[in-house]
């Protein structure tokens, strides 16, 4: 893998199956873009306060605020894109709303709108983080605006993300003309673009992978381009092959290992003996199993990110420690 | 402190209890555990029906759900010398709500609802329809009989994936109170009213809105809307009154909460919510399962002695004559150093949960080297829960 394969990309979408660190993931993606001088905006769509969680600042709202200095010198900006805000300020931009704004509001429209009307709520979502990939210098109506070299999209679950990709699909039944299927449509053609790219998020086990081959053919299909499979929690045993092949032998010999064992001081008996060999043995089985996942990513052909697991749970160094190995690793140029 | 031992044997003893449900948050176990628990209920005897949610693909072949089917199928690789027997099936959420729409509507009307793009939303992505039609399912399979007698004495509820738990609860309510929505209401009064006397009482404000609303997404939207809402008009009542059966049903002394979580902070402390909505709904909660218990081979060595002697064995020797050499004890020292560390943790978030919830019945089942996929392991797991 070189370095600057996506360096055109201006929005990177994260997406995974759900608790497998797509919000971390993001966030270390963001840091990590967010070297000198660049601003990188980090974005949540499904309101669960992730990215104040995980830098620990106050909850996001709909405005952009900053949440870290990137290690880098830049700076990583947060939102919490809400789809109610989204249409509302969507409506002032082609409509000059003003009083009728708070009507819909009452009338519960906009309730209705952002959770049944199908594929709008997406497509609101979506259409906010689109606006702030395309926003311009003293492009009217943006003066106050921030402007961004990179978007990081922390992204709804494999299970939801074509469907929530997908924005045209989702919008053939509804809107078949007018301003939100004009909206749909240079959604879309940005997202298709060679200015997108969508990582998907793993661990290596069987459901996510699963979830993460099924999204991709999915993702394909849309003709979304598709980024780097980021195996996350990657931990290396402190055990090496050679020693396994040892305990798997059908004729192992433990008497060295007792030797051993004794010499360091520890009563020796079977019971120890057949432990250890055992825990030996047990991990040799979940290596096979982790072989078998990486063999189905691998399938893929897709560049590979490897995160390790930060021992002890994430906290603001373990997230630095991430976003460093992200960049060591020059997938995302 | 020791707390209560939860013994899934003596839950299926005793016939009252015909439905068990499995909740806890995302990726915990609960399709694992309702599965294993219905093989042993049925390998003790009972007629069992499993509901699983979105099992992994290997699981659902053990269970010989080749393809997602909504109906119960026989599971062939289950003992049924005790005379009990297993059917398993996947909710198919979108086919069990067009039943309902075909149960309950003329066939005209069915069709059109089926055809509706806001019926297709609802019934294919609204957050919380799975949930709904896990409950519906459920009163389903519940209702249905075998020689006049109840096809199933016992009923094991997988709950879909979702990051917490209460949203199996809540999320019926959710779909509820969105058909009891404003706008909805707003837009079925034409077709309670008649089409001219809607346009009387709208309002101008509402005019207005309907004509912002038309212009921005087309006039079709709302057209579409209004068909939806008016068709399903009729099944309404008959929802809201289902998922409100349904939920009796779950805080019935016939039903048993089982909560999975893994023994970690977040996934302990929604289970802890959950234990305390469940109490303060009168909802029988059986007991907690911990799922994925780290258990070391050699309990007695402690993780500071495994690698303190790593430290001592990496600095003996080597050895001439073997392969074996005193580095690959120091590794296997450290391996288990590892294991034992996590034990520790483990043991420790239990703790937590045990100081603060005391009287919730627990057992611990241990974490495989390999993933659960097929009918022995699901034994194996059931046994534990009966230790
Ligand atoms: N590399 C890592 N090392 C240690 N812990 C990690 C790592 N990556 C993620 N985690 C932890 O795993 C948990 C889940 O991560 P995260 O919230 O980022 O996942 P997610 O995919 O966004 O979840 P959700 O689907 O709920 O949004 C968190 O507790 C997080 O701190
Ligand atoms: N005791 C165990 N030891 C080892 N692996 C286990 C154990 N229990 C479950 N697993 C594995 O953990 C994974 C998740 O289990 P499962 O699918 O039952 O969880 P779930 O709570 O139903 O998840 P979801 O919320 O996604 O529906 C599966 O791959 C399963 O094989
Ligand atoms: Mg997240
Ligand atoms: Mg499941």
């Amino acid at each position: 893998m070189s370095s600057g394969d996506w360096d055109g990309v201006r929005l990177h979408v994260v997406t995974g199956k759900g608790g497998t660190g797509k919000t971390t993931i993001a966030a270390a993606l963001a840091m990590s873009l967010a070297t000198h001088g660049k601003r990188v905006l980090l974005a949540e769509v499904e309101g669960r306060q992730g990215i104040s969680g995980v830098f620990d600042v106050p909850r996001l709202g709909e405005d952009e605020v900053q949440v870290a200095t990137g290690p880098g010198g830049g700076q990583v900006m947060g939102l919490s894109v809400d789809p109610k805000a989204a249409l509302l300020e969507y409506l002032q931009m082609f409509y000059k709303l003003g009083m009728a704004g708070g009507m819909l509001e009452r009338f519960g429209v906009i309730d209705f709108a952002t959770t049944v009307a199908p594929g709008l709520r997406d497509v609101l979502l979506i259409g906010k983080v689109y606006e702030a990939v395309r926003r311009r210098p003293s492009r009217r109506g943006t003066r106050s605006a921030q402007l961004y070299d990179a978007v990081v999209l922390d992204a709804p679950p494999t299970g939801r993300v074509g469907q929530f990709l997908g924005v045209n699909h989702a919008m053939a039944g509804l809107a078949k003309m007018g301003p939100v299927k004009n909206q749909a449509d240079a959604i879309t053609a940005l997202l298709q673009s060679a200015q997108t790219a969508v990582h998907l998020v793993t661990l290596l086990e069987e459901m996510p992978v699963q979830e993460t081959v099924e999204a991709a053919a999915e993702l394909r299909a849309l003709s979304l381009p598709l980024g780097a499979v980021v195996i996350n929690q990657e931990v290396t045993p402190p055990v090496g092959d050679g020693t396994l092949a040892q305990l798997a032998a059908t004729d192992f010999d433990d008497a060295p290992l007792a030797a051993d064992l004794a010499a360091v001081g520890l009563r020796v008996g079977p019971r120890m003996l057949a432990g250890l060999a055992q825990t030996g043995r047990d991990l040799t089985q979940r290596l096979a199993l982790q072989d078998r996942e990486r063999d189905a990513l691998a399938g893929l052909g897709l560049p590979t990110v490897h995160l390790p697991l930060v021992p002890g749970g994430m906290d603001a160094g373990g997230l630095l420690e991430l976003a460093d190995a992200v960049a060591a690793q020059g997938v995302f140029g | 402190m020791t707390p209560p031992t939860l013994d899934i044997d003596v839950l299926l003893r005793d016939r009252s209890v015909r439905t068990i449900v499995c909740c806890g948050s995302g990726g915990v176990g609960k399709t694992t555990t309702a599965a294993a628990i219905a093989i042993r209920a049925a390998e003790q005897g009972r007629t069992v029906a499993v509901l699983t949610i979105d099992p992994a693909r290997r699981l659902a072949q053990a269970l010989g759900l080749e393809h997602l089917d909504n109906e119960p199928a026989p599971v062939d690789s289950i003992d049924s010398s005790a005379g009990g027997s297993l059917d398993a099936m996947m909710l198919d959420m979108k086919r069990t709500f067009d039943e309902l729409v075909l149960r309950h509507s003329t066939p005209d009307k069915a069709q059109q609802i089926l055809e509706n793009p806001f019926y297709q939303a609802v019934s294919s992505s609204f957050a919380g329809t799975q949930e709904y039609m896990a409950m519906e399912r459920l009163g389903q399979l519940h209702a249905e009989l075998a020689g006049g007698a109840a096809r199933w004495d016992l009923i094991v509820v997988d709950t879909p994936p979702s990051r917490s738990a209460l949203d199996f609860l809540d999320a019926p309510g959710r779909l509820g109170s969105f058909l009891d929505g404003k706008f909805i209401r707003l837009l079925m009064s034409p077709a309670k009213a008649g089409g001219r006397a809607y346009l009387k009482v709208m309002s101008v404000g509402v005019h207005t809105m309907t004509a912002v609303m038309s212009k921005v997404l087309g006039g079709q939207l709302l057209r579409d809307a209004q068909t939806f809402v008016a068709a399903l008009d009729s099944m309404f009542g008959g929802f809201r009154e289902r998922a409100d059966h349904t939920y009796a049903l779950l805080s019935d002394a016939s039903t048993a909460f089982v909560v999975v979580a893994t023994p970690e902070r977040d996934a302990l402390r929604e289970a802890s919510f959950f234990a305390g909505r469940l109490a303060s709904e009168g909802m029988p909660l059986a007991g907690l399962v911990v799922n994925r218990v780290e258990r070391t081979r050699l309990p007695s060595l402690r993780e500071g002695r495994a690698e303190a002697a790593a430290e001592e064995a990496d600095g003996l020797p080597e050895r001439t004559g073997t392969s074996w050499q005193p580095t690959d004890t120091a590794a296997l020292l450290r391996l288990h150093a590892e294991h034992a560390a996590q034990a520790v943790r483990h043991e420790a978030a239990i703790g937590r949960f045990t100081a603060s919830h005391p009287t919730i019945p627990q057992v611990l089942v241990a974490a495989a080297a390999e993933d659960v996929n097929d009918v022995g392991q699901l034994r194996e797991i059931g046994a534990q829960l009966a230790e």
